[in-house]
């Protein structure tokens, strides 16, 4: 019964998205390359001083990322700080320097990893003001950032990749903002609130207290889940019943973290001329998505471990109108994308589901990864995957009539070299570190002096590095060793890919197309499918297993 | 100032102005939304409260209530939800976070199937998941029907109550699947409580 509901989940997944991605993925191709601006936009251009038809180098595109987001942290850092002056600040103070700083880089690299307990630390004015903003435009950058790299692989002989003010503005307008609204419409059916009335208390039936908390959530959930973001409004994020009433909210919510994702390979093979190119990468990411929510549902209702065992199921930390399928498939939608939202606890998860919590993270979160950073890392892996196919057979590899030679394979290897650094450094310095130790394994930790102890960590920095944003949350972050160290993990793991991914645009742009002869592998057949699951899988295994060896493995297996 | 300083402080002036146009627009957006909140859906967006037979506001439709005495045991005249980590107080949310070999979680099931049994005068083995693990936002205000099931009769004699009448009540308030496969069946724990106490009035 239990493998019925969660295939019935799945498919209803699997129709929706399969009647959604074909249109919003012409849809989106025709935003990036339509060379008419609308009159608001137009307007906006004229306010922020920019020429819309201006074409930047890799390097000025860059520029423009880097900058925009840092003073995008800079601003969710100083509003944070001067929380009391603020209007609906609830009566709350300033958070700490470091969990500010944390805050406003995990908000603006699209990670929304939270420190904090949002309804006892942030009032309304730096949720939306600050926040939001950041969770609509942080999404925009990272489709900006896929649509530069596919402008590299369309264009030929070209010094510029396009127009980043341009792909932000167009982004965040024309897809985001106008899909929000009417998400928010919805989800506000289902029960999501949208109030300033700050906590109402009411005397309960049995003469106990109650705060209802009031606050404009669904604006803000509509926007974390399309922009495969995470941060909940409140602590228990999607298992809050006020950001999600419903069994069928939570449907509505997975597919609201899927439908970018999965829809950009087919603005990708539209935008290079070959759908079949597009279609190769989705059905790629589609095969890793169904094993992995088949492999985690499986954990899941096998309920190993003392605790389910005791309690005849892995109940702890789910929610009754999601049960175990539905808790499940959420989570693999919420990891294997960049978005960190949850909708029952992970740390609670049997060893082996919460590991593939992890393993999603891992493997680079590709299938299909967040709105544009999914995409661009599947390129990076197609790039990896030609090479080796090319190296197999004597050839120059070429990819989409592109050569890949060594600068693209240094950018290419550099990309997947980022994140697995500053995961297992950052565990590792963790615990190696001896004043440190001492902090994260009395303060830190909650699960004290056991293998699930040192999974917390590591799936810390995994879903730091890899911009998730989830926790298995049973861990103290707001200290000033993991608020630093999982900043500087979001910031380096956001940020270093896009370095690498935009010198991989501009290098691929300058080059003409060469045509394709007998000995061109071809990128559309179900042996390139199989090259690129079987890149993911061998470059994360290779990397990751003797930690997970570590944690989940060691406490599933024990 | 050479050609590469002055672009990037031209990149950083146009940073700011772009970070201000999208602060304004998402404002706004969020204004509307609550606006279209307020005036289409208020009772949603204002957090679908519920009131007792005297109209007073006792909680919401969407979030779980603990049914206790003062001194924080469970009342015998009331179906009870979920152990809450948080206890439901409303001001936080969050589960145990416990995984699942820490010694304090197996304790605290170990004790909840022991209370709950006993509570409700049922079999240990009778009590279902949903009795014995805590929710993962502690607010969840839902039970198994099979967890209402076990209280049916305890409910009832405390009351003084015919049971056919508790489970007519509970058959009411049960409600499938959303659209047939999503989630699990589910008890509204305070709506049925509400019911229960209108019944007595």
């Amino acid at each position: 019964m239990d493998w019925l509901i969660a295939g019935a989940g799945l498919l209803a997944v699997a129709v929706l998205l399969a009647a959604l991605t074909r249109p919003f993925g012409d849809y989106i191709a025709w935003v990036y390359t339509s060379g008419k601006d609308w009159r608001v936009e137009r307007g906006l251009y004229r306010v922020m001083g920019v020429d819309p038809r201006a074409e930047q180098t890799w390097q000025a595109y860059l520029r423009g990322v880097l900058v925009f987001s840092a003073v995008g942290v800079l601003i969710v850092y100083l509003l944070q700080r001067l929380q009391q002056w603020l209007p609906y600040s609830l009566g709350l103070t300033a958070p700490s320097e470091h969990l500010s700083f944390n805050t406003a880089i995990s908000f603006v690299t699209n990670t929304n990893w939270q420190s904090y307990y949002p309804e006892q630390t942030l009032g309304y004015t730096v949720q939306f003001a600050a926040l939001t903003v950041q969770n609509f435009v942080s999404g925009a950058v990272g489709i900006a950032v896929a649509v530069a790299l596919i402008r590299g692989f369309a264009y030929r002989r070209s010094g510029t990749i396009g127009n980043f003010w341009v792909d932000l503005t167009r982004g965040t307008l024309r897809i985001l903002l106008p899909i929000a609204f009417l998400s928010a419409i919805v989800l506000m059916i289902g029960g999501v609130i949208q109030n300033f009335n700050g906590f109402t208390e009411l005397s309960t039936i049995a003469g106990g207290t109650q705060a209802l908390p009031g606050g404009p959530v669904a604006s803000q959930e509509a926007i974390k889940l399309l922009g495969t973001n995470g941060g909940g409004f409140f602590n228990a994020n999607s298992a809050h019943p006020f950001e999600n009433p419903a069994g069928w909210t939570s449907l509505f919510q997975i597919l609201l973290m899927l439908v970018i994702p999965f829809s950009l390979p087919r603005a990708f093979g539209r935008i290079v001329g070959d759908h079949r190119q597009g279609t190769a990468i989705l059905v790629a990411m589609s095969i890793l998505f169904v094993a992995s929510f088949a492999a985690m549902t499986a954990f899941e209702l096998a309920g190993s471990g003392t605790a389910p065992q005791l309690a005849g199921g892995a109940m702890e930390g789910k929610e009754v109108r999601f049960g175990i399928p539905g808790s499940t498939l959420f989570s693999t939608a919420s990891t294997i994308t960049s978005t960190g939202a949850v909708n029952a606890m992970h740390d609670s998860y049997t060893a082996l589901g919460g590991m593939m919590a992890m393993i999603n993270m891992m493997l680079g979160e590709l299938a299909p990864g967040g709105v544009g950073s999914g995409l661009y890392g599947m390129l990076v892996i197609a790039i990896i995957a030609v090479f080796i196919a090319g190296l197999l057979v004597g050839r120059t590899p070429e990819y989409l009539g592109k050569k890949i030679g060594a600068r693209q394979i240094k950018l290419a290897s550099l990309y997947i070299l980022v994140t697995p650094i500053l995961v297992l450094v950052g565990t590792a310095l963790s615990f190696a570190v001896p004043g440190v130790r001492d902090d994260v394994t009395t303060t830190t930790i909650w699960n004290q002096g056991s293998p699930h102890g040192f999974s917390e960590i590591l799936y810390a920095f995994t879903s730091a590095a890899n911009n998730n944003g989830s926790a298995f949350a049973g861990i103290t972050a707001a200290t000033p060793w993991m608020d630093t160290a999982l900043g500087v993990a979001m910031l380096l793991g956001r940020f270093v890919p896009i370095v690498l991914v935009l010198a991989l645009a501009g290098s691929l742009a300058q080059q003409d197309k060469v045509p394709a002869t007998a000995g061109t592998l071809p990128t559309h057949r179900p042996m390139f499918i199989g090259l690129l699951i079987g890149t993911i899988l061998i470059v994360a295994a290779l990397t990751y297993f003797p930690v997970l060896a570590l944690g989940p493995l060691a406490e599933g297996l024990m | 100032m050479n050609a590469s300083t002055r672009s990037a402080g031209r990149t950083l002036w146009v940073s700011v102005r772009a970070m201000a146009v999208f602060t304004a627009i998402v404002i706004v957006y969020t204004l509307v939304v609550t606006g279209v909140g307020q005036l289409a859906l208020p009772w949603q967006a204002n957090g679908s409260p519920v009131q007792n037979a005297q109209g007073e506001t006792v909680g919401s439709a969407l979030l779980g209530q603990g049914f206790l005495d003062a001194d924080g045991a469970p009342l015998p005249e009331y179906f009870q939800s979920r152990p809450s980590a948080e206890g439901w107080t409303g001001t936080n949310s969050y589960g145990s976070n416990r995984g699942p070999e820490h010694p304090d979680l197996v304790a605290s099931i170990e004790a909840a199937r022991a209370q709950v049994a006993e509570f409700n005068g049922v079999a240990p083995e009778a009590v279902p998941v949903d009795a014995v693990t805590a929710s993962g936002s502690g607010l969840d205000p839902h039970i198994s029907p099979a967890y209402a099931a076990i209280q049916v009769a305890r409910v009832a004699e405390a009351r003084g109550l015919d049971l056919a009448q508790v489970e007519a009540l509970v058959a009411q308030h049960t409600n499938g699947r959303d659209l047939g496969f999503l989630g699990d069946p589910v008890v509204n724990v305070l709506q049925l409580n509400l019911a229960l106490d209108e019944l007595k009035g």
